[in-house]
């Protein structure tokens, strides 16, 4: 039964995320930040539900009509100089970023943050050819010098602490460096500068691509994203194929929404707007540009009713934040790149063919606060329901629970069959129930009973207490119906009909 | 009129004392209630885990149940949420069934929605003297989007003191099959609510939703700690038996 073997495998990721204080701790504290500054940042500019509305309209009309929109930013990056590449898979985006590497005679490589290229996991293969790669985000050069993945889309770190970087960074160093946040700051800062002069190309991430004009647009924190993409003198860009916005109007709604949603900043401390290779008037950009245009399961999301709007998402962290699992477990127990809602969705939507991150969809308790956050109003919560539905369906469940649902399926639909049911769960608790709770740790009870006592079914049904109930309420003499509420209700229906007319 | 109780399968089976307090509240205003018997669960635990087709079947005997109802009121926001958000969905190719589900959805009312909307009532009269902390259930709060309304009926309510309840609209963990599917999990979840409830010190725990004050205070219980959970319509009944007394 590999469906058991793919929940058992989330469950022992599960589990290790639980048993690492350290992690849970770093988690809270990072994450209840963020929220907290993202509430801050949007009382403050107030009508954030319409700035939403705007956002995921935005998102929708270009998704909905992504093929002309792509095709309008390739004929304009292509115009401005900009070599265009596309690659339907991880592997082929990686072949063209070799090509590239070894037409250049690549030695060095220096790249600022891009969940893209995390996805297509560019660098351990540029690390096989014998190239040297270099994540210049603090917190991305962290997790490389640990040899991990990120385990928050805009805070790869986030599961670290400055000691654990200390050590890391001491490696590196040749000598001890204290825990202190200026002092390896200053460490990354010097270390990276020698990388950025040696550089024979920078890979650079998209935050939005705009079709109007061909340009490219990237948020940073750090400003090393400005120099990945100013001093090598050859530029790749890596982006999802549903980076793209139309206009540069709409990138005032995005770099509003943005930040705003990831960090709670008004702003992002560096925009920089990427407009082809340098041209012979200016003093400093690439002198080739190629932009990597990456596939990689997004295209078989196009038209689907259920998945479409996972194209919509502008890779915030928001829904991470807000997400009460996620806030227990971190990023690396969903199994691949993304985490969080996002990457519950993500993570087998778009990688169909593994079956072992199928089960990730059920790291979820539906609470819709993913919804909430989310500042172009992906409905994930559903999402993560239409994926349990289509793994029921494609027949990838347990056999007990699928037992389970059939006998759920025929009580439900009959009140006799529900009433005998509920018959057998009052006779069959006397043998494990005392004073109305039961605590035993047995068969299909045990999950709930290690951690909660559970009740018991009551003496006597509500539908077995109703006609009695029923009777004596009608027997007391309850005051007459309320005329004005009696109205207020004739009223009520009285609409329901205007509407439907 | 026709104004019935959906009891849902866990008010009908474990806590009928929940919709008993429900009945007895809404007859003090005159209101007649029938509790039409084909009911039995409105499909969600099947819905959330994926058997859609088992979820429809649950979903057609509720259609069915209140084919004659003027209005349906429910002691859970979860249930209102799942037919007013999730059956439109599980019927979409259905335009026979849209109908009737449309037909469904404009009556239905979670008990404190029907309370403050429709009846116009926040002041029931009700005495309640304890320290309360209320915790809003993810459906009910975010599906459905009932937020003010259980706080204008506890602000009424005379001896009672409310007590913000820290990072109050979080989850509690529970999420159906989640619980035991993703037993520790959920575990570490609801023992953050407990927490946050213990914060409080409040003497009542109160919420609108069985399912996750079952959780919640199935931990309280399995923890050892003496706190009261109750559904609003419990406090309340309790509330205005206390005042006339
Ligand atoms: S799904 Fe929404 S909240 Fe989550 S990362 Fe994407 S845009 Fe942000």
């Amino acid at each position: 039964m590999s469906e058991q073997r793919d929940m058992d495998d989330l469950k022992e990721r599960v589990r290790v995320a639980l048993n690492n204080d350290f992690l849970r701790n770093a988690v809270k504290f990072t994450t209840e930040k963020l929220r907290k500054g993202k509430q801050a940042a949007t009382d403050e500019l107030g009508n954030w539900e319409e700035w939403r509305e705007r956002g995921k309209q935005i998102r929708l009309q270009t998704i909905a009509h992504l093929d002309y929109y792509l095709s309008l930013f390739v004929d304009n990056l292509r115009a401005a100089g900009g070599k265009v590449h596309f690659a339907s898979t991880a592997e082929e985006a990686v072949q063209i970023s070799l090509k590239i590497m070894k037409a250049k005679q690549a030695k060095s490589v220096v790249k600022s943050k891009s969940m893209v290229s995390e996805e297509v996991q560019i660098n351990q293969a540029l690390e096989e050819a014998g190239i040297e790669v270099v994540e210049t985000d603090l917190g991305e050069y962290i997790i490389q010098l640990a040899n991990e993945t990120p385990s928050h889309i805009i805070i790869p770190a986030i599961h670290r602490n400055r000691n654990q970087v200390a050590e890391l960074f001491s490696e590196v160093a040749g000598e001890k460096l204290p825990a202190d946040t200026t002092v390896l700051a200053g460490f990354a800062r010097s270390k990276l500068r020698e990388k950025f002069l040696q550089a024979d190309i920078g890979i650079t991430g998209c935050n939005f691509a705009i079709a109007e004009s061909g340009s490219m647009v990237l948020f940073s924190n750090e400003g090393n994203a400005r120099m990945v993409s100013t001093l090598p003198k050859t530029q790749i860009t890596m982006m999802g194929m549903e980076r793209i916005i139309p206009s540069w109007e709409d990138l005032e709604v995005m770099a509003t929404l943005l930040p705003r949603a990831a960090t709670g900043q008004k702003l992002t401390v560096y925009m920089s707007a990427i407009h082809g290779p340098k041209r012979n008037d200016e003093v400093d950009g690439p002198e080739e540009l190629h932009v990597i245009i990456i596939d990689n399961g997004r295209s078989h999301q196009l038209g689907d009713p259920d998945f479409q709007e996972v194209l919509h998402c502008i890779r915030c962290g928001a829904c991470l934040n807000a997400c009460p699992v996620y806030r227990h477990i971190g990023g690396h127990a969903y199994g691949w790149v993304y985490s969080g809602p996002i990457g519950a969705v993500l993570t087998p939507v778009l990688n169909p063919d593994k079956g072992e991150w199928r089960e990730v969809a059920n790291a979820s308790s539906l609470c819709g606060a993913c919804y909430e956050a989310c500042p172009v109003k992906i409905p994930l919560h559903d999402m993560l329901v239409y994926i349990r539905r289509r793994n029921v369906e494609e027949k990838r469940t347990d056999v007990i629970e699928k037992l389970g649902m059939s006998a759920f399926g025929k009580i439900a639909s009959n009140h006799k069959r529900f009433r005998l049911a509920v018959k057998a769960g009052q006779l069959g608790q006397k043998f494990i129930a005392r004073k109305g709770k039961i605590t035993a740790k047995v068969g299909p009870l045990k999950n709930w009973t290690t951690y909660r006592v559970a009740p018991t079914f009551a003496q006597r049904s509500f539908r077995e207490s109703w006609r009695q109930l029923d009777q004596e309420l009608k027997q007391e003499m309850s005051l007459p119906q309320n005329q004005e509420i009696r109205q207020r209700m004739q009223e009520i229906i009285a609409k329901r009909g205007e509407k439907s007319e | 009129m026709n104004i019935s109780i959906l009891v849902t399968c866990l008010c009908d089976a474990i806590y009928p004392h929940v919709a008993e307090s429900m009945v007895r509240i809404l007859h003090r205003y005159g209101i007649p209630l029938d509790f039409p018997e084909m009911q039995t669960c409105c499909g969600q635990p099947a819905f959330n885990s994926g058997y859609w087709e088992e979820a429809r079947v649950a979903a057609m005997t509720t259609i069915a149940s209140f084919e004659d109802s003027d209005f349906v009121i429910a002691p859970s926001g979860s249930c209102v949420g799942m037919i007013r958000h999730h059956y439109p969905t599980l019927f979409k190719e259905d335009q026979e069934m849209l109908r009737k589900v449309n037909a469904l959805m404009e009556k239905t009312y979670e008990f404190t929605q029907f309370l403050v909307h429709v009846l116009g009532i926040t002041d029931l009269g009700a005495t309640f003297p304890y320290n309360v902390t209320y915790h809003p259930s993810c459906h009910g709060n975010r599906l459905l989007g009932v937020k003010d309304e259980p706080y204008q009926l506890l602000s009424h309510v005379k001896g009672c003191k409310l007590i913000p309840l820290p990072f109050a609209t979080d989850c509690c963990g529970f999420g159906g099959t989640f619980s035991v599917k993703l037993s520790d999990l959920s575990g570490a979840m609801v023992q953050e609510k407990v927490e946050h409830v213990m914060e409080t010190e409040a003497e009542v725990l109160v919420g609108l939703d069985m399912a996750c004050l079952m959780n919640i205070g199935g931990r309280l219980s399995h923890e050892g700690k003496n706190i009261r959970v109750m559904h609003l319509a419990e406090l309340l009944y309790e509330g205005v038996k206390r005042a006339n007394e």
